[in-house]
């Protein structure tokens, strides 16, 4: 029963031997490629105060994550991409003019409060950078919905009203100006077309499914119909989808998967209630917006639904009786 | 022609390009031979020969150790050296028979005798497959013949020829159906003979043209018998899913293949069940792959049971570098070895060499819920929330959420990007329900016979009363 004579040890280790490739550094690097032409958008559309916005945001909350870590004693994570991704989520989240220290503040508070002290990577219980962005709107209200600077030459400034605002009030909104991104709002929101491109790299690249972002959209545009006050009126719909930061939302801090139902019914049911409060938030609400809430209201229910829908197990209830069918069904024919 | 499949699963490397060329060599060793008494499910089974006795190859050696368990044979001729705890694949010393080889290999009387199958009743077919110690070599080990016995033959509807070998880097199925397809089907037609309406089906992943090519040519005059394609993923040759990717039905774990009516056999079991009845060869031989990137030259096999994974690898011209990983089986549910001078037993079909350790070169991240595992799962569990129950030592919120239904086949902890070790926690948490179960149902047991201890002691003193009473002397004064 010796052990082998050279006394080398092998690796022993409980099966399964082999791991896939995909890692979450992988997995974050890919969210973070989603939002480069978005970004991109952003700064070509607002300047360069706008970059420095988005890297001074990532910056503050990557430092903070390192320094929160550093003075815990805890392992340094920061190589995950997890910090990069809230900065950049909370960044493009952001009116481009805003002055650069609230971002930072909003960072930091994301990571220290809001991730860290809930126990880091995965473990918080609302998408940081949106509970972030929540806080700022609160903090600094006015700074934070003051797109004055970002409209586009040849459109009437003194308004100061964000499409979704026009539409509320009953006015019109340009679909093509919502789609290409020729219109007021945050950094990264304002292009669906560059918010899309993103999107469908994440769908390919299987980081996020479909199932979140397209019962999310659907919700928000049935409602909208219903209770928008203007029918199902396809021009309308759309401009209700494309404004406001629902592609952002739906593609991008909805499919979260920290703070979203991991399982399959669950992540539609989720969909489902944040499309709804989207629409009560835009149609009944005192503000034109209503995503950022509507996602993070989600956020805290994702665990009860989640519980609410794990799935059958195979073989188990309803499986059960598609195999009873089945096998009755073959008796009947070996009868005839 | 669609695909039959399930729904999850994943898609490891197949790595089976390094020996599925290779052609099935018989390798033959002097020296000790291993013949651990437990190498199946079930109990272990007896030792029926003396240290110093001599043996034949096919001579049995354990006989069977109850109604599930298995006869262990010897797989050469010799004298027996000792009958003490050897260590095994799993780690662990366990009780064998060892046998010094002569070198002759010299086999007891009959071996090799054709026999007329369409002459044999299906007892007496039951019988030998139980007397040759067959069991599911394909891994699990479940001793064949009371796999062969369902509560009734006329219910089974599907016969399926598991041909999937959805095991990364193992291709001796492959060669098997290559080279001894003819006999797999002899096999088929031998279990169809006990189940008279059942279909045959020969079910092979779609990566394995050649082999479907081959079976379907060798099945075109068989009525009963067709062949099925299946889609390549993680774990198609998994019993539950191959059912369900054949037939549509589901099975759980309280629930044998039989009672959806079914049953599933490995083909390399087939081909053995073949050999017993047709051929009067018991189960001696098995063929394994052994492959890896570390292995001088991956081949496929035949060796006899009981030979040491030391002396295969160094038939198979060694390392070529230096491995870090050996593994007996492939790599998602092998067992890994620390020990390679360890035999070669019923269920093993292959000895991995891996320069790399997979394992430890992903040091385990936090879980941020991706849901990949959710997605992959081919029992539709949720990992996540299991591991938490197990860690929480909530052994009946994880009964509750399908804890039970896990196979432990590591598609969960392969595709995990924070490589967590969710199949090993889930291994460690089945343990230990089935650990409590069993002491509940002992408990259960126990407090039903003081119960019943009691109620007879009630209904023995009532007696005696009753007795004393009747017989009791009437006073006078009365």
């Amino acid at each position: 029963m010796a052990l082998n004579e050279d006394k080398k040890l092998y690796h022993v280790s409980s099966s399964p031997h082999v791991r896939a490739s995909v890692t979450t550094q992988k997995i974050m690097t890919d969210v973070i490629i989603a939002m480069l032409p978005a970004t991109a958008f952003g700064v070509y559309r607002f300047g360069i105060g706008a970059l420095i916005v988005v890297l001074a945001t990532v910056a503050a909350a990557v430092i903070s994550e390192y320094l929160y870590e550093y003075f815990m004693k805890r392992p340094i994570t920061i190589t995950d991409g997890s910090a990069v991704v809230t900065g950049m989520i909370l960044a493009l989240n952001m009116p481009p003019e805003i002055p650069v220290w609230m971002p930072m503040l909003g960072a930091v508070f994301a990571i220290i409060v809001v991730k860290q002290l809930y126990g880091g990577l995965g473990q918080n219980f609302m998408n940081p950078a949106l509970a972030a962005r929540c806080f700022l709107l609160i903090s600094f209200s006015r700074a934070m919905t003051d797109f004055s600077a970002s409209f586009p030459e040849g459109v009437d400034a003194v308004s100061g009203a964000t499409p979704l605002a026009v539409l509320k009030a009953g006015g019109e909104a340009s679909l093509s100006d919502l789609f290409f991104g020729n219109i007021a709002g945050t950094i990264g929101e304002v292009s669906v077309l560059m918010l899309l491109i993103g999107a469908a790299y994440l769908l390919i690249r299987g980081v996020i499914s479909i199932r979140i972002p397209a019962v999310y959209i659907a919700t928000v545009a049935v409602f909208m119909g219903l209770f928008g006050g203007r029918g199902f009126d396809l021009y309308y719909i759309a401009c209700e989808i494309c404004a406001g930061g629902l592609i952002f939302g739906a593609f991008f801090m909805a499919t979260d998967y920290v703070t979203t139902p991991i399982t399959p019914l669950g992540q539609i049911l989720f969909g489902v209630f944040i499309g709804i409060l989207t629409g009560v938030f835009r149609v009944f609400g005192a503000s034109a917006e209503g995503v950022s809430y509507a996602i993070i209201i989600g956020n805290i229910v994702a665990p009860l639904i989640e519980r609410a829908t794990v799935p059958t197990p195979f073989g188990k209830g309803r499986y059960a009786e598609i195999t009873k069918k089945l096998m009755h069904e073959n008796t009947e024919r070996g009868g005839k | 022609m669609s695909l039959g499949t399930f729904k999850g699963g994943a898609h490891p490397y197949e790595g089976k390009v390094l020996s599925e060329n290779c052609a099935i060599e018989e390798l033959r060793f002097d020296g000790e031979y291993i013949f651990p008494l437990s190498q199946h499910i079930g109990a272990p089974a007896k030792a029926c020969v003396q240290v110093g006795d001599t043996v034949l190859a096919g001579q049995v050696i354990a006989e069977a150790g109850g109604f599930i368990s298995a006869n262990v044979l010897s797989s050469v001729s010799g004298t027996v050296k000792a009958i003490e705890p050897r260590m095994q694949v799993s780690g662990f010393p366990v009780m064998s028979v060892v046998v010094e080889s002569d070198g002759r290999f010299e086999t007891v009387e009959g071996y090799g005798q054709k026999r007329d199958i369409d002459a044999l009743s299906k007892d007496e077919i039951r019988d030998i497959v139980k007397a040759a110690g067959i069991v599911g070599i394909g891994g699990a080990g479940f001793p064949t013949a009371v796999k062969l016995m369902p509560k009734n033959d006329d219910a089974i509807d599907y016969f399926i020829a598991n041909g999937s070998e959805c095991e990364p880097y193992l291709t001796s199925d492959y060669r098997l159906m290559l080279e001894e397809g003819e006999r797999i089907v002899g096999g088929v037609k031998i279990c169809l003979g006990l189940f008279p309406n059942a279909k045959g089906i020969i079910a092979i992943e779609d990566n394995k043209p050649e082999a479907i090519k081959h079976m379907q040519e060798l099945v075109k005059s068989e009525p009963r018998i067709s062949v099925m394609q299946l889609k390549t993923k993680y774990p198609e040759g998994g019993e539950r899913q191959l059912i369900n990717a054949v037939t549509g039905r589901y099975i759980n774990s309280s629930m044998l293949p039989a009672d959806a009516g079914c049953i599933v056999h490995n083909v390399a079991t087939l081909l053995a069940i073949y050999d017993a009845v047709a051929e009067s060869k018991p189960l001696i031989e098995k063929t394994i792959t052994v492959t890896g990137d570390a292995v001088a030259t991956p081949k496929n096999v035949r060796v006899r049971l009981g030979s040491s994974y030391k002396k295969i690898l160094d038939a198979c011209g060694g390392l070529k570098t230096e491995a870090n990983k050996f593994i007996c089986g492939g790599p998602m549910m092998g067992q890994a070895l620390y020990e390679l001078d360890c035999p070669v037993t019923k269920p093993s079909s292959a000895l991995c060499a891996f320069a790399h350790d997979e394992v430890a070169e992903n040091p385990t991240t936090p879980c941020i819920r991706c849901g990949r595992c959710v997605a992959a799962c081919p029992e539709h569990l949720v990992p996540p929330m299991l591991v938490k129950a197990a860690n929480a030592d909530d052994m009946e919120g994880f009964e509750k959420i399908g804890g039970m239904e896990c196979m432990e086949c590591g598609t969960c902890s392969y595709v995990c990007p924070a490589r967590r070790p969710l199949t090993q926690t889930f291994k460690q948490a089945r343990k230990k329900v089935a650990a409590l179960r069993k002491i509940k149902a002992a408990e259960e047991k126990q407090r039903k016979e003081h119960e019943e201890a009691a109620k007879k002691e009630a209904e023995k003193k009532a007696e005696e009363m009753k007795k004393n009473e009747t017989g009791k002397e009437v006073p006078s004064w009365r």
